[in-house]
């Protein structure tokens, strides 16, 4: 109780934090503990899954040529590719005018919106799941609506458009945030500039606004993009064997054949676009913090 | 602070939503909510199948889960594993997010992206690598086994929380501390603690909701004998086609959102005091 009194109090001496006693070097001691847990449970085991996929259950690159030529990995991976870049797309379209009218609104109505939107955060990833089964099923609620306006007997479980669907609903936060944060940063007297120089406002929103946009909407889309690569219940529930995603295949591989090679090969090949990409965006984050920078913004 | 100015330069024309604007935010909000608030009216259906929306109401489902040892036990099973996992997660990530912040050596921002990479990882490859290691150390299927997995998994999020409360820490505090005569300890349990606390807290959380909601890992992991909540959640849906999963989905809600809630709650509180 008298510690929390006094803080406003103490809080209240100017000086800014960083400037305090020297950082001690012991205190990275501190790091060791978690770093090791790491290191056995998760990188020890990832580095394992890659060394099987080229000495399992031949030492060579059996396991890679193998997924060129059996016919169906290239497919799934291709597969795999074009569903998250839908997915990234589709929500980047959906997430935009949401993001945008979240720049417009007042306080109270933005703290709703934020809510509304961080939601898919904090809803249990079984209970989605689940819900989005019922919606789509046979039968169920979305195929009833699509027969309503005219589209009728379109099932979406078991299909890529259903698991896309459901993919874009949780992906959502991940694009709204940080198109939010860049767009909160531009100025918009630049949009009445363009207009008093005789720009239409759609011109003028085009032109001067979308491209202030890009870093905010690159972030989003390459966060997107790369945590939908990995999606796997989601598939697996709502998917179907027949058009599989490359996180089924691995999963199945292992429970199924306990093919660890071919699993890992598989692996190793998501792993690798994984880290393509955030190696792409790191880079271009570094730049886009520098445009932040210049403008002022940062 | 600059928002007044630019509203009243921007003037009448553009204050408000368009209605086009107004239709795609509302139909956004729609599918944002739409499969939380679904989940809630389905677990008191009456009938024998996932029929939505229900045409007759009961409580039979939350009888169900409630009256069925396999539902209670995984139910334990998920409660035991997620605190321990709290706790675990929490003491370490409190090291980590000390260690980051206080100490400055040459590869701290590789240290930094390492420690937070398993929340980037692709989930199936993680589990499929910590499964198959686990099979050689005959881990799979044991709480260790659970609880570790887990922590790995858990650790990111207190990092996460906890170094963000310290960023904000400033620390001539503690030299004024020191300056009006407390030792160390006194320091660190009068000011450093009680600044921390909701951090720390909000960690905590995380810690346990990211466990008890794992399923991925615990897919793998599982055997008859040891089974989470979230894998009998995902087997009732796959094998059985058992409507008790809508209780289970409706608790599993309530409790994450409550979880969640209550280290918002502690540090609104502490604000307005």
């Amino acid at each position: 109780m008298t510690t929390t009194t006094t803080t406003p109090a103490v809080t209240a001496v100017p000086t800014r934090g960083r400037e305090g006693p020297r950082p001690r070097g012991r205190a990275a001691l501190f790091i060791l503990p978690a770093a090791a847990l790491l290191l056995v449970f998760f990188f020890y085991p990832i580095a394992t899954i890659v060394w099987r996929s080229f000495t399992e259950p031949h030492a060579g690159l059996g396991n890679y040529t193998a997924l060129l030529h059996d016919g169906v990995s290239v497919k799934v991976l291709v597969r795999t590719l074009v569903t998250a870049l839908i997915v990234a797309v589709s929500t980047l379209l959906i997430a935009y005018p949401y993001a945008y009218a979240m720049t417009k609104v007042g306080a109270r109505a933005r703290g709703v919106l934020t809510v509304i939107v961080l939601l898919p955060f904090w809803t249990s990833l079984m209970a989605r799941n689940f819900a989005w089964y019922m919606l789509e099923q046979r039968g169920g609620p979305i195929e009833r609506f699509l027969g309503a306006i005219g589209f009728d007997g379109v099932v979406l479980l078991g299909t890529v458009a259903g698991v896309a669907l459901a993919m874009v609903q949780v992906m959502l936060p991940f694009m709204v945030l940080p198109l939010y944060s860049g767009m909160e940063g531009i100025d918009r007297r630049l949009l009445d500039a363009a207009g008093s120089l005789g720009a239409p406002r759609w011109r003028a929103f085009a032109r001067v606004y979308v491209p202030l946009s890009v870093p905010g909407m690159l972030s989003g889309f390459s966060l997107v993009f790369i945590m939908t690569l990995g999606f796997y219940i989601t598939p697996a529930l709502l998917g179907s064997p027949q058009q599989s995603l490359i996180s089924q295949v691995i999963g199945d591989r292992v429970s199924r054949l306990l093919d660890f090679g071919g699993a890992g090969a598989l692996g190793s090949v998501l792993l690798t676009v994984t880290l393509l990409v955030l190696f792409a965006v790191s880079r271009f984050a570094g730049s886009s913090r520098a445009l932040g920078k210049a403008v002022g913004n940062d | 602070m600059t928002e007044p100015p630019r509203d009243r330069i921007k003037g009448g024309k553009e204050g408000g939503l368009g209605w086009g604007l107004r239709t795609a935010v509302a139909l956004t909000g729609l599918l944002l909510i739409a499969p939380t608030v679904v989940v809630i009216p389905m677990s008191f259906s009456g009938a024998d199948t996932f029929e939505f929306p229900p045409k007759t109401w009961s409580l039979r489902w939350y009888r169900s889960f409630f009256g069925s040892e396999k539902w209670m036990y995984a139910l334990l099973t998920s409660l035991q594993i997620g605190l321990l996992v709290a706790v675990v997660a929490t003491v370490l990530g409190v090291a980590v997010a000390l260690g980051l912040t206080r100490s400055r050596f040459r590869g701290l921002g590789t240290v930094r992206a390492l420690l937070m990479a398993p929340m980037i990882m692709p989930g199936i490859v993680v589990a499929v690598a910590i499964y198959g290691v686990f099979i050689r150390w005959q881990l799979n299927g044991t709480a260790v086994g659970f609880v570790v997995a887990h922590t790995v998994l858990a650790l990111p999020f207190v990092v996460t929380a906890v170094s963000t409360s310290l960023s904000g820490y400033d620390r001539t505090m503690d030299v004024a501390a020191a300056t009006l005569g407390a030792t160390a300890w006194t320091t660190f349990f009068r000011i450093t603690v009680p600044l921390v606390a909701p951090g720390v807290l909000s960690g905590f959380a995380f810690a346990f909701v990211t466990s008890l909601d794992e399923v991925v890992v615990a897919l793998f992991l599982q055997t008859p004998d040891i089974q989470t909540l979230p894998v009998q959640m995902y087997n009732s849906i796959t094998l059985e086609i058992d409507p008790t999963i809508a209780a289970a989905s409706s608790l599993m809600v309530v409790v994450t959102t409550l979880v969640l809630l209550v280290p918002q709650l502690v540090r609104r509180e502490r604000r307005t005091r």
